[in-house]
């Protein structure tokens, strides 16, 4: 049986009735020179079981290591319970509803998820989802330069402790669109932002500032004093958040006297695996004034002419179907699958079981540092709280000691001279609740030895 | 056929176009581009003080089917937008000429030529309306 839904035949009776020879004249108003004829450096196809090889070969190369980076992407206990449900034949489908209202179950599975996500962050409302966090970063300036309409300068502020891979892949959404993004300093001690260093932007028009928490050192930032700083001065708040984190700290809504405008984040610590990076999906929940400018899908639930309770999308008017090029955004679609299992991970954890996960975490964390810096050689940069991720500084050249712990099948955390080349030979580490004290001790035992190495050397 | 009152100005995108007695204008959507939207859902207005170009979009007007741009029929600053549509933008459906007015704006420089209301009248007929 083909697996194609258009016969030759189907195929042949469409393009009569419309009129036209072929399907490739349906393409002619691209231009011959703009027409690629050749895909150069595809290989030849290959069949299921060449594939089904090949592709094992490869993900045994990955190996099974044991791993103490964050930096984005968090290896957190999946319940079984959560791919069984989410890979049943009823929710394995397209990764955003077509056809939507036909597909009661999926739109209730994702109405659920927005009203775990509002709760969550302590905002009004949830869309269906993004691609990923650094998008949905990307997406969140662009509302809030739509938001914001007594700003004219589309400024961004963006202090350096947000991730900077969030950072660039904001600046490439956005920064086409005229959209600047400015980088605040942060204090090299603490690893954090200090209010003061705002000050310079007093009186200037500013659009929207970011602020992460816990922040891409895993620190937390002094939330309450930056969002009301920014909002006594007109400018709107994009919240970057670490949704785990959220069972233990305050959550987006109840920063400062107003709230944050705008929360973003990464989905991916909510029962969906580590996978090479990804795919993942990310989040954006925002306040009720703003969600006409919200970008993406929204679902909501509605009674049908008979008085039945229903769900439908709702909104839609600023979507890119309609709008075309002025639509809010032109990312209108959610991560479905990965939102099943994000919604199936949440109902199983609970809110209790979210925050055993994240105490955990936090807990592990601070065994892992306690261990590391027992190590010659090697110490804690930053003081101050943090959640599950801390910088430590080592006495000889990160790369290498990273590489020597790779082949003792340990990943020893991020390398952070490539864009904090400030903090020196600094390493972002990170343990979760998936992490043993024998864990543990077997990475510290494995630095020291690399260390005595690298000094041997 | 749409409801075109005599005493105002038009233009080709449907916005209408009254000139107040203090010099300022106001400017709103015709009967007809209300009657085309369907029900109202959502208005945004733009803020007091904002310049604007002739042809340049001030205002989205969104109902139940699609959010479509407003064009400013005149280069000018605005002086108002309309603080009761953000509550009630149906009054655009229900009162497009008087209270669904989307902004005041003091023109800057020459006005340019408009449609009367029967050159307005004959686009809508032949558009379809």
């Amino acid at each position: 049986m083909a697996f194609i839904p258009h016969t030759r035949e189907d195929v042949e009776a469409m393009l009569a009735a419309i009129g036209v020879g072929s399907i490739e004249q349906l393409f002619d108003e691209i231009p011959a020179n703009l027409r690629l004829g050749t895909l150069a450096g595809v290989p030849e196809s290959l069949s299921e079981m060449e594939i089904g090889r090949l592709m094992a070969e490869r993900a045994r190369l990955d190996g099974r290591p044991l791993c103490f980076m964050g930096a984005g992407a968090y290896e957190h206990h999946i319940p079984a319970a959560v791919w069984a449900i989410t890979t049943r034949g009823e929710f394995y489908s397209a990764y955003t509803p077509y056809q939507a209202e036909a597909s009661q179950g999926t739109l209730q599975l994702l109405y659920e998820y927005q009203t775990m996500m509002a709760s969550l962050t302590g905002m009004d409302v949830s869309n269906a989802s993004m691609y990923d966090g650094a998008s949905a970063m990307g997406e969140a300036s662009l509302m809030a330069v739509r938001a914001n309409r007594r700003s004219r300068s589309q400024r961004i502020l963006v202090p350096s402790t947000v991730s900077p891979y969030y950072r660039k892949a904001a600046s490439a959404i956005a920064g086409n669109q005229g959209l600047v993004f400015e980088e605040v300093p942060y204090c090299t001690e603490e690893g954090r932002i200090l209010p003061g260093a705002l000050d310079r932007y007093d009186g200037q028009d500013v659009t929207a500032l970011i602020i992460q928490q816990p922040n891409f050192f895993g620190r937390l930032e002094d939330v309450d004093a930056l969002c009301d700083w920014a909002h006594a001065r007109n400018i709107l708040v994009v919240a970057v958040v670490n949704p785990t984190s959220l069972a233990l700290l305050k959550p987006p809504g109840t920063w400062g006297a107003k709230g944050a405008d705008i929360a973003v984040g990464e989905g991916q610590p909510l029962g969906v695996p580590l996978s090479s990076g990804g795919p993942y999906f990310g989040f954006m929940t925002a306040r009720m004034e703003h969600v006409r400018q919200m970008p993406g899908r929204i679902v909501g639930r509605t009674v049908d002419a008979a008085g039945r309770a229903g769900f439908t999308l709702t909104l839609q008017a600023r979507e890119q179907h309609i709008r075309r090029a002025k639509a809010t955004s032109n990312i209108c679609t959610n991560q479905g699958l990965l939102v099943t299992a994000a919604t199936v991970y949440l109902s199983l954890m609970g809110p209790a079981g979210l925050e055993r996960v994240a105490a955990a975490s936090h807990a592990r964390t601070r065994e892992l540092t306690d261990a590391l810096t027992r190590v010659p050689g090697v110490r804690r940069l930053f003081r101050g709280p943090f959640f599950h991720e801390e910088v430590i500084a080592i006495d000889r050249p990160a790369a290498p000691v990273l590489e020597s712990l790779a082949a003792r099948g340990i990943v020893g955390g991020l390398d952070l001279s490539e864009h904090y080349p400030e903090l020196g030979q600094a390493l972002l580490v990170c343990a979760t609740e998936t992490k043993t004290t024998a864990d543990i001790e077997r990475y510290a035992t494995a630095l020291a030895e690399c260390l005595r190495a690298a000094r041997a050397a | 056929m749409s409801n075109v009152p005599s005493d105002l100005k038009y233009t080709k995108s449907h916005e209408w176009v009254r000139t107040l007695s203090d010099g300022t204008v106001e400017v709103g959507i015709t009967d007809h581009a209300q009657h085309a939207l369907g029900d109202l859902v959502f208005v945004e207005v733009p803020e007091a003080g904002r310049k604007l170009t002739a042809g340049e979009p001030f205002a989205v007007v969104e109902s139940v089917k699609a959010a479509s741009d407003v064009y400013c029929p005149i280069a000018g600053e605005v002086t108002e937008g309309n603080p009761a549509l953000t509550a009630e933008p149906e009054v655009i459906n229900s009162d497009a000429y008087g209270k669904g007015w989307l902004m005041r704006l003091r023109p800057t420089g020459a006005v340019p030529a408009l449609l009367t209301a029967a050159e307005y009248q004959k686009l809508v007929a032949e558009e379809g309306g």
